[in-house]
């Protein structure tokens, strides 16, 4: 390997079997994306974006093909090593947010770190530091129900970037906001990937967000189109 | 893999706060497991403590003893109908001849009667029990105040008596008895000594008796001052008013010289009555064999009303599982959340088990509270002596405990293996 790819994926396919039937959903896709990157993901639905992506969220396994994060090769880990990638080196954020409405807005935030046995003062320090920088300072101890739909995202952000990942996935981060709310949530991405360096990785299907990338990788029945 | 004290903790807190969410929830889920271990600890205290009364009841009895007593024999229809003094008992031949026996020590007769006792103008309603003056020696009855009759007083036949502890209590609630006089029938007593107070007992093979309304007189006193008549209530319908019955003897107290030659004594006694009485008017109790017989039973007491307060539990758990289960589908979302953010599958089986075992140990708790609390109400409104035993608490709250992690593996289980993917999507 020549260079430092942060996320490299070789030949992966995904065939789900419906009886006797075999659906192929991904055909032999290959791709590298280096480190810093802002790559956007656009496809229509049924394209097979939703499957690269939970392949690369490692909350899938390909059924053929080699995937790798940061060098290592996670194609063939075990459910608990999946796990513990998901939890040291990727950050999730999710259309409809995904935060767990019983925990507060710190507790939320922390959430990625709770499964590595940090110590939890340590988590709520970095949690609060976290919280600032999306400019939510001032919403610490909030429930999401409490929250506007781009509060609610903010915190999804800073949640993703707690553990320090090495890539974000995001799903239609802006899907359920109003365009001036998503745009304010794209030029927050846009930040982070142009200040701190976090790669992204954003799966849409509106150009006016792909066009914050600086790539984007169209897919189609299965395929890369352009990349 | 280090488990840090830290992380248990945290864990804990997390499914409290999930069970505190929810608290009429978590309490109407808890309810189940606080009644069965309540009546766990509540069914043990009182078949323990029955078995307990049945065994001080038999030990009163003596166990190196072997009592005989005179019983009414059953009327035949027709032919006893118009004895109007009946006849039956145990008769000084019987004693004769069961003093000849050789493994015997000693023979006591008594006879009983039902009278009331005045003194001034109190009046009790007591058992007259006259008897010879090594009864208390047999039945390890303890003289107080004052002292029992010896057998100076016996042969003088001296109107002496020693009055029950409740008796005194009722005579002479505030002033000394001994040496008072009381008044039976239209005989005149002076008290000589108070029996120590003993537990009112009752038991299997025996009427309840409470040996403290009891008042002992030497028996020949008894002889020249009553006779051998009794008098007593009728019971049952037919003719109203009092029944009388002549009775020699009503019990004998056989005290064998070596507790091994009990049972065969008994047998030789059955045999000597056999042969002198025509009808079964008497009765011959083996408090060593009834002693075996309580605790074989209250053993089979203890094991039937255990499993079936056991069988509430585990209904009490079935509960747990049902609404364990109700949360994890209700919690899909947050499941696949937590798998996606990094949880192992042993992370969420944690969390699920944590918060069952918190619900089974907190009905744990709160019905071991009411399991003792339940036996001091009971032995308050229906004077049963009940025992609380260490282990009977200790087994109701680790079989809650146990229950609680039985019962929330299924659950816990089946959120650990939910498909992420599936679970992140579910609404």
């Amino acid at each position: 390997m020549e260079k430092n790819y942060i996320l490299k994926l070789e030949d992966i396919t995904k065939t789900y079997t419906i009886g006797h039937i075999q659906i192929p959903v991904l055909k032999k896709i290959s791709l590298a994306i280096e480190k810093g990157m802002h790559i956007s993901l656009m496809g229509p639905s049924g394209s097979g974006k939703t499957t690269l992506l939970n392949i690369l969220g490692c909350l899938d396994k390909p059924t053929t093909g080699r995937y790798f994060i940061d060098g290592k090769e996670v194609s063939s880990l075990s459910d608990d090593e999946l796990s513990e990638i998901r939890s040291k080196k990727i950050g999730f954020i999710f259309q409809s947010y995904n935060l767990i409405p019983h925990l507060t807005v710190i507790e939320n935030i922390g959430l990625p770190l709770f499964y590595q046995g940090i110590d939890e003062k340590v988590i709520t320090q970095k949690a609060i530091e976290m919280a600032e920088m999306v400019g939510l300072g001032d919403r610490l101890k909030h429930k999401p129900t409490e929250l506007s739909g781009g509060q609610q995202q903010r915190v999804a952000i800073a949640r993703a970037l707690i553990n320090n990942p090495a890539f974000i996935l995001a799903d239609e981060p802006t899907g359920n906001l109003d365009t001036k709310t998503g745009k304010e949530i794209m030029e927050l991405l846009k930040k982070l990937n142009e200040e701190q360096g976090t790669t992204l990785f954003i799966v849409t299907h509106d150009s006016n967000i792909a066009s914050y990338g600086k790539a984007t990788v169209r897919i189609l029945d299965g395929e890369i189109v352009s990349g | 893999m280090t488990v840090h004290i830290s992380h248990i903790i945290r864990i804990v807190k997390a499914g409290w706060k999930n069970i505190y969410l929810h608290k009429l929830r978590s309490l109407l889920t808890a309810l189940g497991i606080i009644f069965g271990v309540a009546s766990v600890i509540a069914m043990l205290a009182i078949g323990e403590g029955a078995s307990y009364e049945a065994r001080e009841k038999i030990k009163e009895l003596g166990s190196n003893n072997i009592i005989v007593r005179s019983v009414k024999p059953p009327t035949t229809p027709g032919t006893q109908q118009t004895v109007m003094l009946p006849v039956y008992g145990l008769t000084p031949e019987d004693l004769r001849k069961i003093e000849t026996i050789p493994s015997v020590d000693m023979v006591i007769p008594t006879w009983e009667d039902k009278r009331d006792v005045w003194y001034l103008e109190k009046s009790v309603t007591a058992r007259i029990v006259g008897t010879y003056p090594e009864y208390p020696l047999l039945m390890n009855l303890q003289v107080t105040k004052g002292r029992f009759f010896n057998s100076a007083d016996s042969q003088m036949i001296k109107p002496y008596a020693v009055i029950g502890s409740s008796i005194k209590n009722q005579l002479f609630p505030l002033e000394e008895a001994v040496g008072k006089s009381i008044r039976i029938g239209s005989n005149y007593f002076t008290v000589i000594g108070v029996a120590r107070e003993k537990a009112i007992v009752s038991g299997v093979g025996f009427e309840a008796e409470d040996i403290n309304f009891d008042i002992y007189i030497p028996l020949t006193t008894q002889r020249i001052y009553y006779g051998e008549y009794t008098v007593g209530e009728r019971t049952g319908v037919g003719l109203r008013g009092i029944e009388r019955s002549w009775v020699k003897y009503h019990r004998f107290i056989v005290k064998v010289l070596d507790m091994q030659q009990i049972v065969t004594t008994a047998a030789i006694i059955e045999d000597i009555l056999k042969a002198n009485h025509k009808e079964q008017d008497y009765e011959i109790l083996v408090p060593l064999q009834l002693l075996k017989q309580a605790e074989h039973t209250a053993r089979i007491f203890n094991i039937v009303l255990g499993s079936i307060a056991a069988i509430s539990l585990i209904v009490g758990g079935i509960g747990i599982m049902n609404i364990m289960l109700a949360t994890v589908t209700e919690r899909t979302r947050e499941i696949g959340i937590r798998r996606a953010l990094g949880a192992k599958r042993r992370d969420i089986i944690k969390q699920f088990l944590t918060e069952a075992v918190i619900l089974s140990s907190i009905g744990g708790f709160i019905g071991v509270l009411l399991g003792v609390i339940i036996p001091k109400v009971v032995t308050k409104l229906a004077a049963m002596t009940t025992i609380i035993t260490s282990w009977s608490i200790l087994i109701a709250f680790s079989i809650s405990v146990a229950v609680g992690i039985t019962f929330g593996i299924y659950p816990a289980r089946k959120a650990a293996y939910l498909d992420p993917i599936q679970a992140l999507r579910y609404e």
